[in-house]
This record gives structure tokens, C-alpha cells and sequence, in this order.
């Protein structure tokens, strides 16, 4: 059993996806100037993965070795058409925001990374539990970063103003650096830095 | 065909790949260890690039966009398959990435040493991806656009990537604190050079 809650837990902390393996950095990192966007990034990946996975490890006795980089293409893309359909139809102004970053998930490294690692060789349950504990590991990260950039790149949280009326009176000014898209990367530098055990043995 | 310029320079400079949009950053921190291998991978990206925008542009104009099938009969008109785009984009890039390594393997074997072991990893590279998606959003108006869009944005992640490579060959016996140490300096090295690519932010091409 602690097994099974190891699957979804360990991808959050010791074994995350971005910060430890440094897969999925591609598609997202652009989404992370506002919260809102990077938390419907961060559930479609998640989406996608856990299914995805699911269905790879469903079909795992079937696929020939061979031609399994094409089959495993082809499950991930009609997935990632259906959440970008269902984006446009429920959330427009969002999927607007997204733009291509949406498809851009079927080339996330994360995604074709567990197909390849562990849905090939795990049954269907397990599979399914590893989708989702590495989906969230990377919507975790998404969503730290998009906090930190939204805080203090624009003082909102969600939309929402945060810091107070009062405070920019006194002469506090938002951070217009954190906007930019490379501070995203430096935040990810950091919190590798903060996360990273100490290796004591070198 | 002073437009085609502007975008080739464009797609370089001011929306490099790396820099503007992070794409393919997974091969990027991965392969960016010493300059040699990083070239190779540079230059394998660049050539897809340079095939695969093109023909997903024809793709986009012929078959997929709303009334883009009307060539074939005007009956088609209204029909639009643009909810096909991703599978149809990706599985293109799948197909010309295992052609170009058999012709490769076959007609320089040299080239395919070097060059060879990138090529399956190309295929889910997000750059290449991402810059078909990124055309079709442009609305580019003729097939030259689109050569110079795959190229400059080819060439632009080479520079990236040779330049990070550069740096990282050099910093490799720095004092960097130990934690920090590989992916991490990685990361915000990638981000300090990417503030330094936004000095080009300035420059127009019209």
C-alpha cells in the first residue's frame, strides 16, 4: 500500500520531475507569468499524462518495439486535441493565453519520458497513479513559479490585488523584471538550489 | 523579400527559441555539456527546422485551415480540419526525422555517426514542434516566409545552445556553491543570457 502512495508522492518531493530529472521544462515555463494560466497548464499535463499513461500501459503487450515512439505519439496527440478542444470550448480567454503551449505538450519530455520509463512495463493501475503523482510534481513547480512571478511581478494573485494600496504609496514598486521570461528560468535555478540535498560525501 | 529577412533575423534575435520561449530546453540543459556534441545537435535541429516548417506550412495551407481544401472541390469550402493540427504536425515530424536519418545512414555514414544519435531525440524536441505551431499562428503569406522562419529559428537555437555549451565548458572548475552545482547554475545561466538577449528587443525590421 505505502507503495502505491510512494507512486504519486515521490514525484511531488525527491524525485520531481522538473526540478530533480529536468524534463518537461520546454513547453510550460513561457505560462508561468500569471497564476490562472499556469494552474490550467499545470491539471492538462496532468490530464494527459495520467491518461496517457493508462492507455500506453493498456496497449503495453500489443505495441511492437518498433514503431512504440509512433503509437505513443499518436495516444498522446489525440489526448492533448481533446484537452485543447475542451479548453477552447469552457475556458476561451485562458486556451487565448495558452496558445501554442497547449499542443506543445505532446512534445513535453515528461509525458513521453513516463510512457517510455514506466508505463511500458507497469500494469494499468500503477500506471495510471505514476501519471498523475508526475503530472502534479510538474503542476507543482508551474505553480510555485507563477505565484512568486505574479506576486511580485504585478502585486495580484490570481487577479486579485494583494499587496496593498498602502505600500505603493510608501514607494513600493512592482518588479517588471519578473514579467520577463527569463526570470522564470532563475526562479527554477533557485528553488533546484533550495531542494538539492547536501552531498556530503564528495 | 526584405520580409523574409526580417523574419530570418527576426526568428534569430528577438523570438530565439530558447530564450523568448524555452522551447526545446529538455535537450538544451541536457546535451549542453561540452560544445562539440552541442554543435551536432545544433545543426541536426536546424535542418529539420528547415524541412519540416516548410512542408507543415503547405500542410496548413492545403489541407488543414478552415476553406483550405477548396482546391480539391468547392463543395469543401466551409470544411475545416484544423482540429487535426497537432497530430497531423507531429506525425509529419516523426515521418521526415526517420527519413532523414535513412538517407543520412545511407549516403554519409560520417555524417550519421556524428550527427545520427540526435536524430530520434529531434523528433520530440519541442522546438521543432513548436515552431510549426508558432508558423500556423503567424499567418505567414508565401512558402519563402516560412523557409526563413525554420531556418532563423534553427540557427537561432544553435546559437543558444553552442553559447551555453561555451560557457559551461568554461565554468566547469569555478567555485560554484555545491548545491548549485550542473543543472542548476545551468538554469540561471540560461536566464541571465536570456535578459542579455533582450538588448535586441529594439531593433525593427520592416
Amino acid at each position: 500500500m505505502s507503495k502505491t502512495i510512494n507512486l504519486i508522492t515521490a514525484p511531488l518531493s525527491k524525485a520531481n520531475p522538473v526540478t530533480v530529472l529536468i524534463l518537461g521544462i520546454c513547453s510550460a515555463l513561457a505560462v508561468t507569468a500569471k497564476l490562472k494560466p499556469a494552474i490550467v497548464m499545470a491539471l492538462s499535463v496532468t490530464v494527459v499524462t495520467a491518461l496517457s499513461n493508462l492507455i500506453i500501459s493498456l496497449l503495453r503487450k500489443g505495441i511492437p518495439s518498433k514503431i512504440r515512439i509512433i503509437v505513443q505519439l499518436i495516444v498522446v496527440a489525440t489526448l492533448v486535441i481533446l484537452v485543447d478542444q475542451f479548453l477552447k470550448a469552457f475556458m476561451y480567454d485562458v486556451s487565448k493565453q495558452l496558445s501554442v503551449f497547449v499542443g506543445l505538450i505532446i512534445t513535453n519530455c515528461i509525458v513521453m519520458g513516463r510512457l517510455e520509463a514506466f508505463a511500458m512495463g507497469h500494469k494499468p493501475l500503477e500506471s495510471l497513479l505514476d501519471g498523475i503523482g508526475n503530472g502534479l510534481g510538474y503542476g507543482s513547480i508551474l505553480v510555485i513559479v507563477a505565484f512568486f512571478r505574479e506576486l511580485f511581478g504585478s502585486g495580484t494573485l490570481l487577479g486579485y490585488q494583494v499587496i496593498p494600496q498602502g505600500l505603493y504609496d510608501f514607494g513600493y514598486i512592482n518588479n517588471g523584471l519578473m514579467i520577463l521570461p527569463p526570470m522564470a528560468l532563475i526562479i527554477i535555478g533557485i528553488i533546484i538550489w533550495l531542494q538539492k540535498p547536501e552531498e556530503d560525501s564528495k | 523579400m526584405m520580409d523574409a529577412m526580417g523574419i530570418f533575423f527576426r526568428s534569430i534575435f528577438i523570438d530565439n527559441m530558447v530564450f523568448a520561449y524555452f522551447l526545446g530546453m529538455c535537450s538544451f540543459l541536457a546535451v549542453s555539456k561540452n560544445v562539440k556534441t552541442s554543435f551536432g545537435l545544433g545543426v541536426a535541429v536546424t535542418v529539420v527546422l528547415l524541412i519540416t516548417v516548410p512542408v507543415n506550412y503547405l500542410l496548413d495551407k492545403y489541407v488543414l485551415s478552415a476553406g483550405a481544401l477548396s482546391w480539391l472541390n468547392p463543395a469543401f469550402a466551409d470544411v475545416s480540419l484544423d482540429f487535426l493540427t497537432f497530430i497531423l504536425f507531429i506525425a509529419i515530424i516523426a515521418v521526415i526525422v526517420q527519413i532523414l536519418e535513412m538517407v543520412i545512414e545511407k549516403y554519409s555514414p560520417a555524417l550519421y555517426n556524428s550527427l545520427g544519435i540526435f536524430l530520434p531525440l529531434i523528433a520530440v524536441n519541442c522546438a521543432i514542434l513548436g515552431a510549426s505551431l508558432f508558423m500556423q499562428e503567424k499567418n505567414f503569406s508565401s512558402v519563402g516566409q516560412s523557409v526563413a522562419y525554420g531556418l532563423g529559428s534553427g540557427l537561432g537555437w544553435l546559437l543558444a545552445i553552442v553559447g551555453i555549451a561555451a560557457i559551461r565548458e568554461k565554468i566547469r572548475y569555478s567555485k560554484i556553491p555545491r548545491r548549485l552545482q550542473g543543472t542548476g547554475i545551468a538554469f540561471i545561466i540560461t536566464g541571465l543570457m536570456g535578459i542579455a538577449f533582450m538588448a535586441f528587443l529594439g531593433i525593427s525590421f520592416s
